[in-house]
């Protein structure tokens, strides 16, 4: 199948894809229909069972590696990593809110760049919610800045979003030249939502009447530290020792369940859950599918109107169709489809700004959560009218600002860091 | 709502303040109601963040639930210190939902709402009322007794006048 037709059934195929993967019927695993989707692909030859095993070999690693910082993050939780940075965010806060805020950033900003935005949506969100609680302080705009920084944070290293992990092979570039490159757009877009979340829960952030401090004493959880400190260490090195950051991530979570599997505190089938193999499945068949979808035209409609060269009016274009195309489709399959549209050797820096676009973009209308939520109102039954008007309001003030300071800031560090490009 | 209590809004951060302030205006014979609201906007943004995370979800750890079932919790607590400070029979109302519309219909029938200004309290103005408190005091249907947590500021933290103050539109 060729063509019209052919692009037609594609974009139905992950339109099928996406609304499943999104509503999910039942808890069943969005696989389900990926898989049957990418065999249709193959079977009608929207894509051609050689690009089919070329797509699944690159995205191998990537799932590998995405399986590894599951199991990585789980097992960190699991020795008390996350507990005992709500004891740390209690102590460096003493009771006021205003600097608990700035230590949150501190915290949902680095957990998301070494972990994945998955450990700080899932681990340390309702970590930061127990500490506001027990210092008698109002949680939002904590809680807030938690599922923000999942997205804005996760542009820093190539581990800390699928997103990255998709485009990192893409880009060429090493680890350790993909986080240098990266680094100022981190901190720029941090620095532009810090303001914007100071500003915005003013009310908020205002000194309690009788602030208290209760008393922590965890000791650190030393070992999962050095072990996640080491498994840091090991992806910079990556660029020297030649030891890819996919062994890395597999040593640092082996290391954490060997001494988890001794003390009998978690079986092997636990390791298999925490890995998500299904998920794993569905990046590759969601790879597939729009492997096929930008094949056949909506590919190359798309690379036209993407520019060539990294200059700055190029790199706000790429960031801000990526940003938008986030907010059409899921960030995922956004990062796929932009990948297919660039070229089979784009210039790193497009690459990157397609990655500050995808990973900053989602927390302006949250399409795939508004989406779930909606579902999940009308299956309780309940008033369909959603709630999120405050954070809708939080992503408009926040993301154009901070993809514009991030995306300059890239090009910025572009100009003055060509020695870092392949 | 009991006809003619006196509805006490707990928050964090200032509820010590407002219980003492309740204690002293509640007559003697007044229903004395301890009302606090949970939130569902925090709950929700969670579950919207654990929503974006496509693929991933696996449903029985979606942080959104734990932080919902933690915030109840935590208004409950709330609710047991302010009563034991209080120190006089009253009811408890925890809520969730929408926090300045609960609490305007947690005042039907009421005589009194007692609540705090939970903004910034470094000046006297218009910024010591937070949104919420503000859509409270505008829509409450009975009297509100709205107190400072802490001393008031002095009134020299007023700006002073515009130099053109803005003529009457008859004048």
């Amino acid at each position: 199948m060729t063509g019209v037709a052919a692009e037609v059934v594609a974009v139905l195929l992950l339109a099928a894809v996406l609304a499943f993967a999104m509503i999910q019927p039942r808890g069943l695993s969005e696989a389900t229909v990926a898989v049957p989707a990418a065999g249709i692909s193959v079977a009608l030859g929207i894509i051609s069972t050689a690009d089919a095993v070329t797509q699944l070999r690159q995205l191998g690693a990537t799932v590998g590696f995405l399986a590894a910082v599951l199991v990585l993050a789980y097992l960190a939780d699991a020795e008390g990593t996350f507990r005992w940075l709500g004891d740390r965010l209690i102590s460096s806060s003493r009771g006021h809110p205003g600097r608990l805020l700035a230590v949150v950033f501190g915290a949902a900003a680095v957990t998301t760049a070494v972990l994945s935005l998955d450990a700080t949506v899932v681990l340390l969100t309702p970590v930061v919610f127990g500490t506001a609680a027990r210092l008698g302080l109002r949680a939002k705009p904590h809680v807030y800045a938690c599922t923000h920084l999942a997205n804005s944070a996760s542009t820093l290293l190539p581990v800390s979003n699928l997103t990255n992990l998709l485009a990192f092979g893409a880009s060429g570039l090493s680890f350790l030249g993909f986080t240098a490159l990266m680094a100022a757009p981190w901190l720029a877009s941090l620095a532009a939502e810090f303001l914007a979340f100071r500003w915005f829960f003013a009310a908020d952030l205002a000194s309690s009447a009788e602030p208290t401090v209760p008393s922590v004493t965890q000791d650190a959880p030393r070992f999962a530290l050095a072990v996640l400190a080491l498994t840091l260490a090991g992806f910079a090195a990556s660029s020297f020792t030649g030891i890819p950051p996919v062994i890395v991530a597999g040593a640092g979570a082996a290391v954490l369940a060997a001494k988890a599997m001794i003390r009998g505190q978690v079986g092997p089938w636990r390791l298999v859950r925490e890995a998500s193999p299904l998920f794993c499945l569905f990046v590759l068949a969601l790879g597939v599918v729009v492997a096929g979808v930008t094949a056949h035209g909506l590919g190359a409609a798309l690379g036209s109107v993407l520019p060539s060269a990294p200059t700055l009016p190029g790199l706000l274009v790429v960031a801000g169709l990526a940003a938008a195309l986030s907010n059409v489709v899921n960030n995922l399959p956004a990062t796929l489809m932009l990948l297919g549209s660039l070229g089979p050797a784009p210039h790193p820096g497009l690459v990157l700004a397609a990655l500050l676009g995808v990973n900053i973009g989602p927390n302006l209308t949250y399409v795939g959560s508004l989406a779930t939520l909606l579902w999940r109102r009308v299956l309780a039954g309940g008033d369909a009218a959603p709630t999120l008007r405050e954070f809708l309001r939080l992503g408009v003030i926040t993301v154009p600002a901070g993809l514009a300071v991030a995306t300059v800031a890239l090009w910025l560090a572009l100009t003055v860091g060509r020695g870092w490009l392949p | 709502m009991i006809a003619g209590s006196v509805v006490v809004w707990l928050t964090e951060g200032t509820w010590h303040s407002v219980v003492d302030a309740a204690a002293a205006a509640a007559p003697a014979d007044a229903t004395v109601v301890l009302l606090h609201v949970v939130d569902t906007r925090l709950e929700e943004a969670v579950h919207g963040a654990y929503g974006g995370l496509l693929g991933r979800h696996r449903r029985h750890r979606d942080p959104g639930d734990t932080v919902g079932q933690a915030a109840a919790g935590a208004g409950a607590d709330l609710l047991a210190a302010a009563s034991a400070r209080l120190g006089r029979p009253a009811r408890h109302d925890i809520r969730d939902g929408l926090v300045e519309r609960e609490v305007v219909a947690a005042c039907e029938g009421a005589a009194l709402l007692v609540c705090a200004r939970d903004g910034d309290r470094s000046r006297l103005g218009p910024k010591s009322l937070g949104r919420y408190t503000r859509f409270v005091v505008d829509h409450a249907p009975c009297a509100v007794l709205l107190i400072w947590p802490e001393q008031a500021p002095a009134l020299g933290s007023i700006p002073p006048p515009p130099a053109h103050y803005p003529r009457h539109p008859g004048g």
